[in-house]
């Protein structure tokens, strides 16, 4: 069971369960997880799935793809710890990984 | 100032697609709570069209991952889901919706997110079993079930649509002709080197690309078997997708006398012709403050961006919509970016080598960028869209120097 928490800028925490063989980002769209627009659908086009890795993890995920640096490069807010959640795919060796929701996503405007 | 959560009665949505599954998240997020019905006419729950011709018809993908948001996010949300079923016609006066069968839905505010549709074929042969369009889930399943490695496939088309479902086509062991009635692929929406790149790039994997073909019949005992050419040429198939365009769904708009004119005529606040009833998304014609004309648009993002707004101005917000659009396009291992509507540039610059690596097309107006088309190049294209919704003035050297990274190209 792979068990991954969202942490809202506010500060609240969502633990939810997450299906291997799914990415993060579309683990967060199905627990309706806040700040996660993800409006390419998680075809590396649009930043807008963006989160913050928690410092415990950041080296222990894949290396991001050249696509997936490009496309952070106007991330809202990037930082180091920054990543695409469409590119993290969940896998039994992710339990347990924490990631931070920015509070905006690139480009998207409205509530 | 307590900001206005009430619309005047129930809030009906009309068309389960992106902006309609956005504007029930919007409207309930911004505190409305009174009744909410989505009426569909695809049975299932809202989902994302872009994988239809890409992860989805290759396998990649199963449909459930497709969906927005799962029952419980409906439930939760308080919303009717009236799936399945046709809106037939809306009542203004009584402000009612229509649905097959004779049930009328009242509605206080109404949101038409009515889509487009694909343009079918006319010449002879096309209602032929194994002709295909590529618009919803249950065409892309169609197309699923038709293609065993081996098949042979024509496409007719060669825009986005064509050109990915040829690539995922390929990719899965099928023999794949595009036939392309104009000089170039892409030819509406994309330059001649871009064309270019995409044309040398599907042929390079196998495909046949055919421009100026004018296909004038399909034949077939039954099913279609061949596909006939003005030029006389024949070309054997098991299976044809088509993918000549989309036309905007606006029949229940323009029949109920609403304004139409390609497309849902709406303002600034997506509000059409009759106050109480919004439209948004693809069948939208609407203002573009940026552009300085009407238009619209076919993209994801505006579907999202415009439904956010209509769904504020429903509950009386005043928001004004106006994006700067974006697309994509992938094409096995190649992606294309864009940003920003090239109509009325006054001059075009290629940063990059559309023979080598990653190149993109520049289109300024009074040497500001209005557009960019980036093939493997997302750097360009992120930088793109800060410089085109902010309208900065560019120096051109920089900008035709693909040493120099885009986003510093600033006059």
């Amino acid at each position: 069971m792979t068990r991954i928490t969202f942490i809202q800028p506010g500060g609240s925490h969502r633990n939810v369960v997450a299906r291997a063989g799914l990415s993060v980002m579309e683990t967060a769209k199905e627990h309706g997880i806040a700040g996660i627009a993800a409006l390419c659908g998680g075809a590396c086009a649009c930043a807008t799935c963006h989160v913050y890795v928690d410092a415990a993890w950041l080296g222990r995920l894949p290396e991001p793809e050249d696509i997936e640096t490009a496309m952070l490069e106007l991330a809202w807010e990037r930082r180091h710890e920054s990543r695409l959640s469409c590119q993290i795919t969940v896998t039994a060796q992710l339990d347990g990984l924490t990631l931070t929701v920015p509070a905006q996503q690139a480009g998207v405007e409205l509530a | 100032m307590k900001q206005q959560t009430s619309t005047g009665g129930p809030v009906v949505i009309v068309g389960a697609g992106q902006a309609g599954a956005q504007a029930i998240d919007t409207l309930r997020r911004e505190g409305f709570d009174g009744p909410l019905t989505l009426v569909g006419d695809e049975p299932g729950l809202p989902y994302q069209r872009p994988p239809l011709s890409k992860k989805y018809l290759a396998g990649e993908m199963s449909s459930d991952r497709l969906v927005f948001r799962h029952q419980s996010f409906y439930d939760e949300h308080r919303v009717e889901l009236r799936l399945g079923c046709r809106a037939e016609r809306v009542d203004r006066d009584a402000k009612r919706v229509i649905l097959t069968g004779g049930e009328a839905l009242p509605y206080g505010r109404l949101l038409l997110c009515l889509g487009a549709e694909s343009r079918r074929l006319t010449c002879p042969g096309s209602m032929l079993a194994g002709v295909h369009h590529l618009r919803g889930l249950a065409d892309a399943a169609a197309i699923r079930r038709d293609l065993v490695p081996g098949a042979r496939v024509v496409i007719i088309g060669g825009g986005y649509i064509g050109l990915e479902t040829a690539a995922t086509c390929r990719a899965m062991g099928c023999e794949v002709t595009i036939l392309e009635m104009a000089d170039r692929v892409l030819n509406r929406v994309a330059a001649p080197s871009v064309s270019d790149f995409f044309a040398r790039e599907q042929r390079a994997h196998g495909v046949v690309v055919i421009c100026g073909a004018r296909v004038v019949a399909l034949e077939g005992a039954g099913r279609v078997e061949r596909v006939l050419c003005a030029d006389g040429s024949s070309h054997p198939v098991d299976l044809v997708v088509v993918g000549v365009g989309a036309m905007p769904t606006t029949g229940l708009a323009s029949e109920a006398g609403l304004v139409c004119d390609n497309g849902v005529r709406v303002d600034e606040f997506c509000t059409t012709s009759d106050p109480k009833i919004f439209a948004a998304g693809d069948c939208a014609n609407h203002p573009s403050a940026h552009y300085g004309r009407r238009v619209r648009l076919e993209s994801v993002d505006n579907a999202f961006e415009q439904a956010k707004a209509a769904a504020l101005n429903m509950l009386g917000r005043g928001v004004a919509h106006d994006r700067v659009p974006w697309f994509w396009s992938d094409q096995f291992e190649h992606k294309l970016l864009i940003v920003g509507l090239s109509e009325g540039h006054d001059r075009l610059i290629v940063r990059g080598d559309p023979h080598a690596g990653g190149f993109s097309i520049c289109y300024l107006k009074n040497g500001a960028l209005i557009a960019l088309e980036a093939v493997n190049h997302a750097k360009d294209y992120m930088a793109a869209r800060k410089l085109i919704t902010e309208r900065i003035p560019l120096n051109l050297e920089r900008v035709a120097n693909p040493d120099m990274p885009l986003k510093e190209a600033a006059a």
